[in-house]
């Protein structure tokens, strides 16, 4: 099966409303982020406190804001994307107190939605070793002979169906199934413990010290990398092919930094991880094409510019748009139903594979074309606005040839 | 099948073999298996669930702790030379900062002692610089070299303090250590897997270190299951196994009385001396009355029998009682001064030498992490999957070099990352799926390639081997291109920026051995057999 055979379509004759397209995706996200006063950073990086908790049965965001309310606490309370439906995140932007601020979203959530412990343990809180020291002297007292052993691999195991089951035991009766729970050791967990009707399953607290700090490391480690890469590919290439390489994943980033911002979503270490894979993404695609676009150059010198690198973004059509496409289902798989913690990630990534292939034939190519034509004008004397005080009367007109093998010299 | 196509095999199998010995090591059942994958891949705390603290420990603390040792001695000084003073007392640095800029001033030192003062001082309290403020009055500031030293000593004390207080949780896999920024020198990381309960852990942390005196009843063992065999699986009742500290990674077990004779709070006093005959440390101890006649009992009954000093959950000496002890006592058999002041620092406190405050605390619970892994994988999965699908119908037989190629390429990167005992984070996923992406990039474009040279009209081998070299320039440029932003990325990056970059370079050096070399063997192996090759399946 072939879908593309040797075609030929004017991509860049068609560039000014690709280019006019993106000028308005660029202004439109730059407008947004200007209006929200930046992107909407996640707590990594302006630190905060941020407790995600599961319910048996969840109730109204509005009551869990209520609730939140009435202990002083001025939290952002959201249902987690893309998870089950019993999820939310509580969030305290609060700079002050951040420690006690965690303590004290648990404790009031567990006031108002939890039930009353009548001194018996909570089976969805605490970990194995807890779980084993509260049993041990009941098991002895009930005499259900448990060695050490035993004991802590039973409350490991109890531990690993708990993770199994979005970390939430409903009913203590589930627990027969669980391997090394006999009947008599059931009978001593009902007596000691209790399954409470929520969990808290992540809790961040960062300091505003170490998020700004995050922040300054993670942009200036990116644009370290820019510089690292333009740097490289001008060694390879041309310095403009370099320059138009870096504008284009900037291009790529700056769009898709507008559309989180217009899709208010916020900007997570772990987007910043997506981020850098669409820099790789795109600088890879864009690198193809200027690849294609040397060769072409080094057979075909007497084909302008321009349709040389038509011809080269069409020889290379066909695998831009299966490399693109399988990409994109990959990311597409892991936006739809890769779970929340991975939505933020896939989002950059499916805007960063479109945003990336089209960058590299409609922002990279026609850069490398006006520059081309820049360099074309100046040496022509007259015609140009830049040749005119420049140019040093009398030196003779360049053959085309030359000029254009010059804009985009073969190393 | 030509010589040169055997060594090329070879070479692959070997890759192959080493791989995957790296990963699963030579199982002996299902069991060993899931055993060894989950000890040679590490998981990340973001997906194995579990805690990670950012503390700053707040030197200045320790700063004026030493100040004030310092003023007690000198005045114990000044007092055996008849120095008279006027008034002594520090400054009270608030931040850490500043924790250097400490100073003790001392006011009206009569001009006729002068000289006696300031060889005192510069015998007996070499650390600190004097300096004149005016006639009778001086200032002390530390030197800079002590002031290293000090700021050395209390990381790493703390660091010490807080491992033991941690591993005496059985938290055997979490670390301790320095954040490594350059501009965060007072910093520590506490990695702890499997704690959802950070709570519990900074409140351990902030404790003075819990301590007993345990009767020994047994031990020492070996290992801990030792001493379960030796008493049929089943401790006998009110006792518990301890381990000791580790020592040169020796550890022992001790079986102990769960009740203990004497506790942290009964300990009045505690110091390090020199033995005066033998001239041998030891460490010196005064109860408080209460406990000292309930000692001076169970020490008459016990001699001869040894005692476990447990701090935190792990023996730290067991010496043998010699004689009838009520109220003060000694502890012998330290090997040198620093262990004989470590011991009596634990039984006077063991707490923090300086305090800490917590700057990041992230807890992932061990569900929340699972149900990422479960559904980003499927996902993940179910993606490559309609990759894999796609492409053969695509390129036919072909596609089933490339995704050989794939694979081998993940079996490589998993591979990796367990030589390096490197951890696999979120953003070290993100690597992985670049990784992928551009390893699909590598085989479609040797594919296409193929093709064009096929309908300019070459010949099967020689299409494939011009498709092959022509795409190799490119493939070389876009992996050098991301390998150095990577190198970038790497040295400039924080933690999660070069798990990113540490596993994207890993996946791109074994992209480019398998999408080239280990696709173009297959390649050369399927053209190899027939004398004519008249059409390829691509």
């Amino acid at each position: 099966m072939e879908l593309f055979k040797n075609t030929n379509y004017d991509f860049l004759g068609k560039k000014w409303p690709f280019i006019i397209l993106s000028l308005i995706l660029t202004a439109a996200g730059l407008i947004s982020l200007a209006l929200k006063g930046g992107p909407r950073y996640g707590i990594d990086f302006r630190g905060g406190a941020l407790v995600t908790v599961t319910f048996a049965q969840r109730p109204p965001v509005d009551k869990v804001r209520a609730a939140l309310a009435a202990h002083n606490l001025n939290a952002d309370v959201q249902e987690v994307q893309g998870s089950p439906d019993d999820i939310i995140g509580i969030d305290v932007r609060d700079d002050k107190a951040l420690q006690a601020a965690r303590q004290t979203i648990v404790d009031s959530l567990a006031a108002s939605f939890g039930q009353p412990n009548n001194g018996k343990y909570n089976i969805n809180a605490g970990g194995a070793s807890a779980l084993a020291d509260r049993l041990r002297d009941a098991l002895q007292a009930a005499s259900v002979p448990v060695s050490d052993q035993q004991l802590n691999d039973l409350a490991a195991n109890i531990m690993d169906y708990r993770k199994l089951h979005s970390g939430l035991i409903h009913n203590l009766d589930e627990l027969a199934s669980v391997k090394g729970v006999t009947p008599s050791i059931l009978n001593v967990i009902k007596q000691q413990a209790y399954p409470d009707t929520l969990a808290i399953v992540g809790t961040e607290v960062v300091g505003p010290r170490i998020g700004a700090e995050l922040q300054r490391k993670a942009v200036l480690a990116v644009l370290y990398a820019l510089g690292g890469m333009l740097v490289y590919i001008a060694f390879r290439f041309e310095w403009i092919y370099g320059a138009a390489a870096v504008i284009a994943v900037f291009h790529d980033t700056i769009i898709t930094l507008g559309l989180f911002s217009l899709f208010n979503k916020e900007i997570s270490l772990t987007v910043v991880a997506a981020l850098l894979t669409l820099v790789g993404y795109s600088m890879n695609d864009t690198i193809v094409t200027f690849d294609r676009i040397r060769e072409n150059l080094k057979i075909m010198r007497r084909e302008g510019l321009e349709p040389l690198i038509n011809r080269s973004v069409n020889q290379t059509l066909s695998r831009t748009v299966l490399t693109s496409g399988l990409t994109l289902l990959t990311a597409l798989a892991l936006f739809l139903f890769g779970g929340h913690v991975l939505n933020g990630f896939a989002f950059a990534l499916v805007c960063g594979i479109i945003v990336g292939t089209y960058s590299s034939v409609f922002i990279a190519s026609p850069i490398l074309i006006f520059w081309h034509n820049f360099l074309e004008d100046r040496k022509r004397p007259g015609t140009g606005p830049a040749s005119v005080a420049k140019e040093p009367v009398g030196v003779p007109k360049a053959p085309k040839e030359k000029v254009r093998g010059g804009a985009a010299r073969v190393k | 099948m030509t010589r040169n196509i055997k060594i090329k095999a070879a070479v692959i199998v070997a890759v192959i073999l080493v791989c995957i010995y790296g990963i699963i090591g030579i199982p002996k059942s299902k069991d060993e298996l899931v055993a060894n994958w989950k000890k040679n891949i590490h998981l990340g705390l973001d997906l194995s669930g579990g805690t990670q603290l950012v503390m700053q420990v707040q030197l200045q603390d320790a700063f004026k702790a030493f100040a004030d040792t310092s003023m007690d001695r000198l005045k114990e000084e000044f007092k055996k030379d008849n120095i008279a003073f006027g008034a002594m007392d520090r400054n009270d640095p608030g931040r850490l900062e500043d924790a250097d800029k400490i100073e003790i001033d001392i006011k009206g030192v009569t001009g006729a002692q002068t000289g006696t003062f300031r060889s005192t001082i510069a015998d007996q309290f070499s650390e600190w610089v004097l300096t004149p403020v005016n006639v009778t009055d001086y200032k002390l500031t530390l030197k800079p070299t002590e002031a290293l030293k000090l700021k050395h000593d209390t990381m790493t004390q703390t660091m010490a303090t807080i491992e033991r207080k941690i591993n005496g949780l059985g938290l055997a896999e979490s670390s301790v250590q320095p954040t490594g920024r350059s501009d965060a020198e007072a910093e520590l990381l506490v990695q702890l897997p499997g704690v959802d309960d950070p709570a519990h852990v900074k409140q351990l942390l902030q404790t003075q270190a819990v301590l007993e005196w345990d009767e020994v009843k047994d031990g020492p063992f070996t290992t801990r299951e030792e001493g379960l065999t030796k008493h049929g699986g089943v401790l006998p009742l009110n006792t518990k196994l301890v381990p000791t500290v580790m020592r040169g990674g020796q550890q022992s077990w001790y079986l102990v009385s769960r009740s203990p004779i004497v506790r942290g709070t009964d300990i009045r006093d505690a110091s390090a001396a020199q033995d005066q005959s033998v001239g041998r440390w030891e460490t010196n101890f005064v109860l408080t009355q209460e406990a000292a006649r309930r000692f001076e009992r169970y020490t008459e009954a016990n001699i001869g029998n040894r005692a476990a000093i447990v701090v935190d959950g792990q023996v730290i000496s067991a010496p043998t009682i010699q004689s009838r002890i009520s109220d003060t006592g000694r502890i012998t058999g330290a090997a040198n001064q620093e262990e004989a002041a470590d011991l009596s620092l634990n039984l006077r406190a063991g707490s923090l030498p300086a305090g800490v405050v917590y700057e990041e605390e992230r807890t992932v619970g061990p569900s929340l992490g699972a149900d990422s892994i479960r559904e980003g994988f499927r996902a993940g999965i179910a993606g490559l999957l309609a990759v894999v699908v796609w492409m053969l119908v695509y390129y036919r037989r072909s596609a089933i070099n490339a995704t050989l190629a794939l694979i081998l390429n993940a079996i490589i990167l998993v591979a990796a990352l367990s030589y390096f005992d490197a951890t696999l984070t979120l953003p070290g996923i993100a690597g992985v799926i670049l990784t992928i992406g551009m390893a699909v990039d590598s085989n479609v474009l040797i594919f296409e390639r193929i093709r064009e040279e096929l309908r300019a009209g070459k010949a099967v081998v020689a299409a494939v081997d011009a498709g092959f070299s022509k795409a190799l320039a490119t493939i070389i440029d876009t992996h050098v291109t991301t390998v150095v932003s990577c190198a970038f990325l790497f040295i400039f990056g924080t933690g999660p920026v070069k798990g990113f970059a540490v596993t994207l370079v890993i996946g791109l050096i074994a992209n480019v051995f398998t999408a080239v070399f280990v696709s173009k063997t297959i390649f050369d192996f399927e053209l190899s057999g027939k004398r004519q090759v008249t059409a390829l399946s691509i």
